[in-house]
């Protein structure tokens, strides 16, 4: 103690070291394993030597496009899906909500609370083809007679959005519930319609929780493999499932290496894009 | 709600009281139907853990059972799996809640160099994607010649739970009135005594929201332990062998149990809070 009263601005990096030290060596040694890995050549039975090889990125980039862009198209689909549906949500239980507004976002919350797998095998009970969902719209007319749900990118995408819908919907909630309602009513006194209240006052301050939601979605979307694998086909296969099968089934180390880099960099561009377009001064503030 | 209606200026026309009428209705009547679709899933979970399945796919409902409850380790290998989740969970929520209120103290109470470096390397973990996280642990531990099993799954589980902790407590210790401590130094206690009798207690409920909060990413977490797991099977693992040959009802009894478990003790806590809060404005 009196080493510490004496060099007392060693505290905060005593109270770091042992939390950041672990995230140095288990975190970003590791993504330098994996990008020395993504440089390799050579096949999994003599071994993998480093060799800057570059072409893997670009075979991984040519050969595997389709997967790309399928991730960040039902990545982007399933985050303007739950955009949509979470705002009128989170926008009720923020101004009418009362003193339920906690309980009220435990609904919210509650999928979170059944195992990922096992919400997801739920979804395929409720698509599957001799379920309610199917037969109804077989009977009205929107599916064929033999039409399916299942093995079809509505699934999968509609997969995506359930899964990952809390965390779309929890920072919408915080942004509105911190805004000012004296602002509003200050609106409406100055005669603004209700709906142009709510356009130019209540949606501007809550764009904080529109881009943290967008980013909390579109990022796990991206990358999931889990909803395509259980509710679609090999023609709905993101690029999570090429990078997981061939790490843990073909033992082509540097391939998915390559690819899991081609989709990180794939998010940082949307991501970058979106903040630009938002305005980056949003995204910190 | 009432009284806003009732107080409602005399200056809106009729067109706009039932404009708004139908819009306070509109938005209840969609919150009712959003709230039916998000307990959809979660509802046929619980339903089909008392069904008795024809053959091997646990999709069509033939029939109410008990069994299954009563009978919930009756698959070979789900106990274990549930026992290993169960260890995990506890040991990294530990391991990590400790670390990150290590660190959520630091950034929040003093000034130092490297701050933002600090608060980038808390981000970047969070928004990555998680088949990265795991993938790169992989390579790791494969370039290391380190034998898969329960400690690579435990040094990935508290790797992914560090930056939840510290967010959590964090968000908690912000509100943190400082002059406590002060107060508890100027009347004679050292350091560690400040921070045993004044600082703990008062982010204790912090740390047990970063406990809990660990411990339930952890028990759900499947990408990055099936990347690292080697030979072992936590639940989910066991969920995902199981759905290709057809899940058994019994992962619908555990799924089931450990949602009413949480839902339990959030709804206690929110309750609870609300008496707190009333008692508070009454007294």
């Amino acid at each position: 103690m009196t080493f510490l009263h004496r060099h007392r601005g060693l505290t905060p990096y005593l109270l770091l070291a042992p939390g950041l030290l672990y995230l140095g060596v288990f975190f970003v040694v590791p993504l330098g394993f994996l990008a020395y890995q993504s440089l390799e050549s050579g096949n999994f039975d003599v071994g993998y030597a480093f060799t800057w090889a570059w072409g893997n990125y670009w075979d991984a980039i040519r050969g595997y496009r389709g997967h790309f862009i399928r991730s960040l198209e039902y990545a982007g689909i399933a985050t303007a899906l739950a955009l949509l549906f979470s705002y009128p949500l989170a926008y009720w239980i923020a101004f009418r909500g009362g003193r339920w507004k906690n309980l009220l976002l435990l609904f919210i919350v509650a999928p979170f609370f059944v195992t990922y797998l096992i919400r997801t095998l739920a979804w395929e009970t409720i698509l599957a083809d001799h379920g309610l969902v199917v037969r109804v719209l077989r009977d009205v007319g929107i599916l064929d007679p033999d039409g399916r749900l299942l093995a079809t990118s509505v699934a999968v995408v509609a997969g995506i959005t359930y899964n990952f819908l809390p965390f779309m919907a929890l920072p919408l909630y915080v942004s509105l519930e911190q805004i000012d309602h004296r602002l509003i009513e200050a609106a409406q006194d100055l005669y603004a319609s209700r709906w142009k209240a709510f356009l130019r006052v209540t949606l501007p301050l809550s764009l904080p929780g529109v881009v943290a939601g967008t980013l909390l979605t579109f990022i796990p979307a991206a990358g999931d493999f889990i909803n395509a694998q259980l509710l679609g086909s090999p023609k709905q296969h993101m690029i999570g499932n090429v990078i997981q099968s061939k790490f843990l089934e073909l033992t082509d180390y540097p391939a998915a290496a390559s690819m899991s880099f081609v989709l990180m960099a794939a998010i940082l561009v949307f991501v970058a894009a979106y903040s630009r377009a938002v305005g980056t001064e949003k995204l910190t503030g | 709600m009432t009284a806003v209606a009732a107080s409602a200026p005399a200056r809106t026309s009729g067109w706009t009281l039932a404009w708004t009428f139908v819009r306070h209705h509109v938005l209840t009547v969609y919150a009712l139907l959003a709230f039916t679709y998000l307990m959809l899933p979660i509802g046929v979970v619980i339903a089909f853990s008392f069904n008795h399945p024809q053959g091997r796919f646990n999709f069509v409902w033939s029939g109410f059972t008990l069994d299954n409850w009563r009978h919930w380790d009756g698959v070979p290998g789900l106990r274990s799996a549930m026992v290993l989740s169960v260890e995990i969970a506890l040991l990294a929520s530990l391991v990590a809640t400790a670390l990150g209120t290590l660190i959520a103290l630091a950034l929040v109470r003093y000034g130092f160099r490297g701050r933002g470096a600090t608060n980038l390397l808390i981000f970047l973990p969070l928004s990555t994607p998680e088949i990265v996280l795991g993938a790169s642990l992989l390579t790791l531990f494969l370039n290391l010649n380190v034998v898969f099993g329960f400690s690579t799954i435990l040094i990935a589980h508290i790797m992914f739970c560090i930056s939840f902790a510290v967010v959590t407590v964090k968000a908690r210790l912000v509100g943190f009135d400082r002059h406590l401590e002060e107060a508890a130094m100027d009347l004679g206690a050292n350091e560690w005594a400040t921070f045993r009798k004044v600082t703990l207690p008062l982010i204790a409920p912090a740390i047990l929201a970063a406990l809990l909060l660990c411990f339930a990413i952890s028990i759900d977490d499947f990408v990055v332990t099936y990347f690292n797991a080697g030979p072992r099977t936590t639940f989910p693992l066991f969920v995902w062998g199981a759905a290709r040959v057809g899940a058994p009802p019994q992962v619908n009894v555990i799924g089931s149990v450990i949602f009413i478990v949480a839902v339990t003790g959030m709804v206690a806590n929110v309750l609870a809070q609300m008496r707190r809060e009333r008692s508070a404005t009454t007294a």
